[in-house]
């Protein structure tokens, strides 16, 4: 088995990382301006997370098996930002990078939002229809108790997401039955489909309100900051498995990485046209070789 | 005729619970999921024999199917039971994105189906929900018809790789499937041999239509009765076969005629050997508070009302 083991990490191999991600910000607008459609806001705000996560903090498995057993698993339940997990799986290793161009096309495996029926190495159940990851996450967390598998278990949620209630539900079960190996993060952007989360819908304060379910809460400051993340989500490993189940409440800008599509929702779901698309390239320059 | 015995009245609900027992102490990998009704799935003994493999989720049931989604993720068979209500309705987009879009192996497990909950009334009884998991792409629907049959379903559904939808109810009702019988998925049960009329039934009406058969064979009508325990995959070779020969055939079932197992036996029927059919089910309602022999009485679901559409089918071929 074929286990990426992150754990020879040395500082010099930052600039390696932040080139990962310069290439995985070059893949999501590339993947939705090819078929003119997808979400590269979101996507860019967590290619900071996904590089992290998939290159930095996790043992994880591309020779793929749905099962998981003893590597940790990942969970993204804002489905929507696809672009940026189909990206970051490929260059693990998951599947052919060459198959980013099949994105939301007919016939793919890259569906518009991630699932398991095309059989896409990587992904464990489907997500888009929001508020449902959580509580797969905390199943396969409570699998891994089971199977006596000390691995761990991440998910990713948008902040507007969770305004659906079935997460409430999940965040009461997981602190009350102490499902202390899951890590949670919201990526905190501020931002849904029809304007801020303040104007569409106030959350309040997300950090009391995990914490008053019973939660671990901790924060990531600047989520694009790749060393911030790297160390939060290394911060986090060492909260687990003490009774809480551990959240990061972690602060991205959408858009990152293009100046344009930075601090507005307008790029939640709208792909740059030609033009739009050669200057946000030129912003991050090619690394690893595009697709 | 051959004579069918009710062994004594007891609780499909029951049969789902000693299945889930059995297989609590043969299958290290099943494990059950309930939202606050562990008394009336009859889950008791299973968790009293595993309590590690029991997941009390509390009064939710979109995380219970969230979470079972994810149990199956590490090679966990969850069996997932609440009232067939808010085990389909209340969860639909949990079931159809986590769990069957996703190919889960999950048991969704509904007691108190149909309306013979009884006096509590429409808000918890259901009578779509048959409708709802058999338009789900890969969901496989079981309405089982006493307690041995239930029980047998339930151990069976273990070794089906893929999700399940187990309807099964709250009444005493006979038992009279073969303690022994093997559940087989899909695959029809002749229970009478007839030449004039196919009766097909489920779940909790294939009772009635055995009294209905007996009273019909001392009118000299000869039906043959077909216990469909599988909803979807439907097995249409028996149904096809069966029509061929009796040339009409009245479907029953504690359902919406809209949706249920009626409108499945009517599009087997139009695509492959067309035939004069009535529909014993509930024609578009809600149910209402009553006991359950009322609410069949009612709502046209017991073995008089399946007698009298045979007469007015028989009529029509």
């Amino acid at each position: 088995m074929a286990i990426i083991s992150n754990n020879t990490f040395k500082m010099s191999d930052i600039q390696e990382l932040k080139d990962f991600a310069t290439q995985v910000r070059r893949d999501i607008l590339r993947q939705v301006h090819k078929v003119n459609s997808g979400h590269p806001g979101g996507s860019l705000g967590c290619t900071e997370f996904f590089t992290a996560l998939y290159k930095e903090i996790m043992e994880h498995n591309p020779d793929f098996d749905m099962d998981g057993k003893n590597e940790d698993l990942f969970f993204l339940s804002n489905g929507h930002i696809s672009p940026v997990f189909y990206s970051v799986l490929s260059r693990c290793g998951y599947f052919p990078v060459e198959e980013l161009a099949t994105f939301r096309h007919i016939d793919s495996r890259l569906q518009g939002h991630p699932t398991t029926h095309e059989g896409l190495p990587g992904v464990r159940v489907a997500s888009g229809s929001l508020g449902q990851g959580m509580s797969v996450a905390i199943g396969a967390a409570q699998a891994k108790k089971l199977n006596k598998d000390n691995h761990l278990v991440y998910s990713l949620h948008g902040d507007g997401e969770l305004q659906e209630g079935q997460n409430w539900e999940a965040i009461m079960y997981a602190a009350g039955n102490k499902v202390d190996n899951l890590i949670a993060t919201i990526d905190y952007n501020g931002q849904q489909i029809d304007g801020s989360t303040e104007t569409v819908l106030p959350m309040g304060n997300l950090k009391a309100k995990f914490e008053a379910f019973g939660w671990d809460v901790m924060e990531i400051k600047d989520g694009n900051d790749l060393g911030q993340v790297i160390d939060g989500l290394k911060e986090a490993k060492t909260r687990t498995g003490k009774g809480k189940p551990v959240c990061i409440i972690m602060t991205t800008v959408m858009g990152n990485g293009v100046d344009f599509m930075m601090h507005t929702h307008a790029w939640h779901g709208k792909a740059p046209n030609d033009e739009q698309l050669e200057t946000a390239l030129a912003q991050n320059p090619e690394t690893l070789g595009d697709y | 005729m051959k004579k069918y015995t009710d062994s004594g009245k007891v609780d499909t609900r029951s049969g789902f619970g000693a299945g889930l027992t059995e297989l609590g102490r043969n299958n290290p990998n099943v494990v059950a999921l309930c939202a606050d009704l562990v008394g009336s799935l009859k889950m008791q003994e299973f968790i009293d024999e595993n309590p590690e493999r029991f997941f009390q989720v509390g009064i939710a049931e979109a995380n219970m199917m969230g979470m079972a989604a994810g149990l199956t993720i590490g090679g966990k068979i969850p069996f997932a039971g609440t009232f067939a209500n808010f085990a389909t309705g209340r969860v639909y987009d949990q079931i159809r994105q986590s769990i069957a879009y996703s190919g889960k192996n999950v048991k969704i497990c509904a007691s108190h189906s149909g309306v013979t909950l009884g006096e509590d009334g429409a808000t918890h009884q259901i009578l779509e929900d048959i409708g709802l998991m058999k338009m789900l792409p890969g969901m496989t629907v079981i309405n089982t018809c006493d307690f041995n049959q239930t029980k047998a379903a339930t151990i069976a559904v273990a070794e089906h790789d893929g999700p399940v939808y187990l309807r099964f109810g709250r009444p005493k009702v006979a038992n009279f499937t073969p303690e022994d019988q093997k559940f087989e998925i899909g695959k029809a049960v002749n229970l009478y041999e007839g030449e004039d009329v196919t009766i097909i039934a489920t779940g909790h009406l294939v009772w009635e239509a055995i009294q209905a058969a007996e009273a019909l064979s001392e009118k000299g009508i000869s039906a043959e009765v077909i216990n469909i325990h599988t909803i979807k995959p439907l097995d249409q070779e028996a149904i096809i076969n069966s029509v061929k020969k009796t040339g009409c055939v009245v479907t029953a079932e504690e359902h919406n005629f809209l949706g249920g197992l009626g409108e499945s036996v009517a599009r087997t029927l139009t695509e492959n050997h067309p035939a004069p059919q009535e529909f014993i089910a509930t024609k578009d309602t809600f149910g209402e508070s009553g006991t359950p022999g009322q609410l069949f009485e009612k709502y046209g679901l017991n073995a008089a009302a399946i007698i009298k559409a045979t007469e007015k089918v028989l009529k029509r071929k």
